[in-house]
């Protein structure tokens, strides 16, 4: 570790003139949006060769910074400075002229194209290829062997994983002679082990000296790989740190504004009756791709079951099926009768006492045009307290369910009357778990209940599926975040490749473990715990 | 927050877009070397300036209006039915072999009779088309358009070998029998004592438009299946998730709007032409895109956009007859014109607007830009 420490943050630290000016310096940047000010006054100093994290909520304006540094938006007022001198940026192009390369959360890569001509593409040079090619391949080695950054030149894009993918990103920038690095939201598709790589290249490249910057909102990722740390909460910068001086509670408390609690507080379960029976669930998809392997298990009254897994290894369709969109072949029972997977039927699987939060809210949990109170009985619109007769829905009803749940559920701003587009990602996702969660199901079904949500939002979600479960609720629960899985599930079950790994107690294992089964490796199996295990990390 | 506001919306865009529509078209008539501002007289005169002239605005504003609502209803469910116009024909048939099967008695009795056959056979041609896409994934644009030829060919078929009077020469039905003639405007006026004229054919198929424009209006914003025709309209996979069944939607929508365009013919067979004549629809079935788009899918919408292309038809008439210099294709560039700037090129206005509505919104109260409309 080369960061100096003893030095005060801060910004207008009275150092000597001396000292090399920072790699990037930004100086009263403002920007906003119609009424919305999405960034104000914002001063930040990046130091040469550190890697300066940016921690804040959903919405607190990291992501219009970095698009501001990046050239997609254009400050209201403000500097920006590379390397001590003042940089027009205007477009993207402009800041890659200025040396700053980005690496996007959605890649932006041709699918069909190989890793060769991805990186080459926009900068060839001239008519013919080539030359460009040539000149490409040659630097992939090098930076291959200094980086760890080895993929093969030759290979079509789709055929890579995604944390190979993400290392094209990272080439793509640095053959454009990216000095400062932004990275958003980067471990967000990956493995354990595969976010531990990219910390080893992230680490790496700031030993050769260039500047990184990388946005997350996962604490445990800032305090592990970053030097420095600043906190951004609506539109500001509220703090910046040195890593080592300052530790997770204090970054939350930072981020929202007040003490917040990172555990999850939790009774033991008490598991009772079977109330959801899973046997040899089998889905292939339309291209013939098999998504899920004879999937089977049991969950029980008054206990989470969590479902741990990397996005895309069957999880979302297991969730489909369940929740009945989507056909399978197997048998589910749900309390004592059967469901019929092989007719999925939304509407039937609600009366039959099971709720679904779904993934992506924004496209399944809500119309987003619709207002809040439209929005709160859709999928029980059918029931008989919404029914005025004729076929025609009791307006005045739903706007009076509305009002109680936008109450009791605390979502802000308190009018039903908006269309859910107008919230903020938590108190949209607090409307889909009001209207679910108040139904009193038998069964939940959760997945990413928490993703794109603020921290205290999270807080307030997790307290609520936990006192549904002490109710007797039985509950499924998809999550990416390791935490959330750790801290909320009772029994947690890992996916991969559309087949269980394995069923893990949260007190008798640890996030290597998780991480060795979410990548398909079977740690308790012989031959696996040798070759993979090595490479764990020390805390 | 990007919203603008309603009246904006409703009103201001629509109207910006016609003056646009309106200045062009003059600028067309000035270039074949006639008065802009005359042509607009002569239009205006022909289309709302007389009793007379209402009569027929109001007749081809009927048709528009359930063209336009059979339209605006698919809209709702992101369905673009552009079969209007082979939905409507069929309707045509449907009226004509049911007052053709009976001596009808009284209107009363043929009325009910006329709007259920319609109805029906307007639905049964949207059927096919909505089946194959809910079932088989056919988009319902190519389907509904290829629909509308083989509606064409089919009529032809029929009238020109079955339903034509034997030795005539017109390809058309024999005269519907006296009872099932619908009163006109003239004769319900009549009733209460109001003279009309007798010539134009505005009749009582209009009160059953704008029935249907309110009754679009409780299915659309009131109802269950509205609800869930507007929840799949905006996202299917919303809709899946909320235990809505797309097969559902898109066959209920679809027969309805069939039902609707098909119902024009109540106007335009029974109650103007009294016998099924060949194409009886008129290009009603596009100009109803049009009317849906300039209106928003809203039935007042619809109302309002019907009656502005029921004026440009009437007003166009009028034109041909009073400036022979402006041919009819002069006034079909006209129409197109007022489409064009509509529908197509809505967002060209729209965006300014709403930024103009931003602008002041955050300046709080800084005086608008200036006088120039």
């Amino acid at each position: 570790m080369s960061a100096e420490v003893t030095r005060a943050p801060g910004i207008e630290s009275g150092e000597a003139r001396a000292a090399p000016p920072p790699a990037l310096r930004l100086v009263g940047i403002s920007k906003s949006f119609g009424p919305v000010q999405a960034n104000r006054d914002i001063h930040l100093e990046v130091e040469k060769g550190t890697i300066h994290g940016i921690v804040g909520e959903n919405g607190a304006g990291k992501s219009t910074l970095m698009s501001i540094i990046y050239g997609y938006y254009q400050a209201d007022a403000g500097e920006i400075e590379v390397h001590g001198r003042k940089v027009e940026i205007r477009s993207p192009q402009d800041a890659i002229a200025a040396g700053i390369g980005m690496v996007f959360q959605h890649f932006k890569l041709v699918e069909n194209f190989t890793v060769l001509e991805n990186i080459v593409l926009g900068v060839e040079g001239g008519a013919l290829l080539g030359p460009a090619l040539r000149r490409a391949r040659r630097m992939l080695v090098e930076l291959a062997r200094d980086y760890e950054l080895a993929v093969d030149p030759d290979a079509v894009i789709e055929t890579l994983s995604v944390g190979l993918q993400q290392r094209v990103e990272i080439l793509k920038a640095l053959y454009r002679h990216a000095d400062i690095l932004i990275l958003d939201e980067p471990t967000g598709v990956l493995t354990p082990a595969e976010a531990d790589h990219l910390f080893r290249i992230l680490r790496s490249l700031r030993d050769e000296g260039k500047t990184i910057i990388l946005i997350t909102h996962k604490l445990r990722e800032i305090m592990e790989v970053t030097d420095r740390v600043s906190v951004m909460r609506q539109g500001e910068i509220v703090a910046t740190r040195e890593t080592a001086a300052t530790s997770p509670e204090e970054l939350a408390e930072l981020m929202v504004g007040r003490k917040v609690l990172l555990r999850v507080e939790k009774p033991p379960a008490r598991p009772g009756d079977r109330v959801l029976e899973v046997r040899d669930l089998c889905l292939r998809d339309e291209k013939g791709v098999e998504r899920l392997k004879n999937i089977s298990f049991d969950l029980r009254e008054g206990e989470i079951l969590a479902i741990a897994g990397v996005a895309g290894n069957g999880q979302s369709e297991l969730l489909e099926v369940l929740s009945g969109i989507r056909a399978a072949r197997g048998e589910v029972r749900l309390g004592s009768e059967p469901l019929d997977v092989a007719r999925p039927d939304a509407r039937l699987a609600r009366e039959m006492g099971l709720a679904h939060i779904p993934e992506d809210r924004q496209r399944r949990g809500l119309v987003m045009e619709f207002h809040g109170w439209e929005n709160t009985p859709f999928g029980y619109h059918h029931e008989p307290r919404f029914d005025r007769g004729w076929g025609l829905m009791d307006q005045k009803e739903m706007k009076r369910d509305a009002a109680g749940k936008f109450e009791r559920f605390d979502i802000r701003p308190a009018n039903p009357d908006l269309e859910a587009r107008s919230f903020s990602g938590g108190n949209q996702q607090k409307i889909v778990v009001a209207r679910e969660i108040e139904h009193n199901p038998d069964v939940l079904i959760v997945g990413q209940p928490t993703r794109g949500v603020d921290i205290g939002a999270i807080e307030f979600i997790h307290r609520q599926l936990i006192e549904l479960r002490d109710a007797g609720c039985a509950i499924l629960l998809v999550s990416v975040e390791l935490d959330e899985v750790l801290s909320l599930g009772d029994r947690i079950l890992v996916m991969f490749d559309g087949r269980i790994m394995g069923e893990r107690r949260p007190e008798e294992t640890d996030e290597r473990e998780l991480g060795l089964l979410m990548a398909g490796v079977d740690p308790g199996a012989p031959e696996a715990g040798t070759a993979t295990g090595a490479e764990g990390r020390e805390g | 927050m990007r919203r603008i506001p309603v009246w904006a919306d409703v009103v201001l865009i629509p109207l910006i877009n016609l003056l646009l529509a309106v200045f062009v078209s003059g600028l067309v008539v000035l270039y074949i070397g006639e008065s802009p501002v005359k042509a607009m007289r002569v239009l205006l005169q022909g289309s709302i300036g007389s009793a007379y002239a209402w009569g027929y605005t109001l007749y081809y504003a009927t048709n528009f209006i359930f063209t336009g609502l059979a339209v605006a209803v698919a809209f709702h469910a992101r369905l673009f039915n552009i079969g209007g116009e082979g939905q409507a024909g069929l309707g045509g048939l449907g009226v004509a072999l049911v007052m053709m099967a009976w001596d009808w008695p009284h209107w009363a009795l043929a009325l009910p009779a006329g709007i259920i056959a319609s109805a029906l056979f307007g639905a049964a041609w949207a059927a096919i088309p909505a089946w194959l896409q809910a079932k088989r994934g056919s988009h319902i644009v190519i389907t509904t358009i290829m629909f509308n030829f083989i509606a064409s060919a089919l009529l032809v078929y029929l009238l020109v070998n079955h339903l034509k009077l034997p030795g005539s020469m017109s390809p058309e039905t024999p005269p519907f029998p006296p009872g099932a003639h619908l009163p006109t405007a003239h004769e319900i006026l009549a009733w209460v004592g109001v003279k009309f004229p007798k010539s134009p054919p505005v009749n009582i198929a209009l009160l059953l438009a704008l029935l249907a424009a309110f009754a679009v209006w409780v299915l659309i914003w009131r109802s269950r299946l509205g609800y869930e025709i507007r929840a799949f309209g905006h996202s299917e996979e919303a809709a899946r998730y909320g235990g809505i069944a797309p097969v559902r939607i898109i066959m209920l929508t679809m027969l309805i709007s069939g039902a609707l365009a098909g119902m024009m013919a109540v106007n335009a067979v029974q109650g103007e032409a009294e016998r099924l004549v060949l194409d009886s629809v008129q290009g009603a079935g596009f100009v109803g895109i049009a009317v849906a788009l300039m209106g928003r899918s809203h039935p007042v919408g619809v109302i309002l956009a019907a009656i502005l292309f029921g004026m440009l038809y009437q007003g166009g008439v009028e034109l041909e007859f009073e400036m022979p210099a402006i041919s009819r294709e002069m006034i079909v560039v006209i129409q197109a014109l007022v489409i064009l700037f509509t529908g197509a090129l809505d967002n060209m206005v729209r965006l300014p607007v709403s930024r103009l509505f931003h602008r002041r919104g955050r300046g709080g109260g800084r005086a608008g830009a200036g006088g120039n409309g």
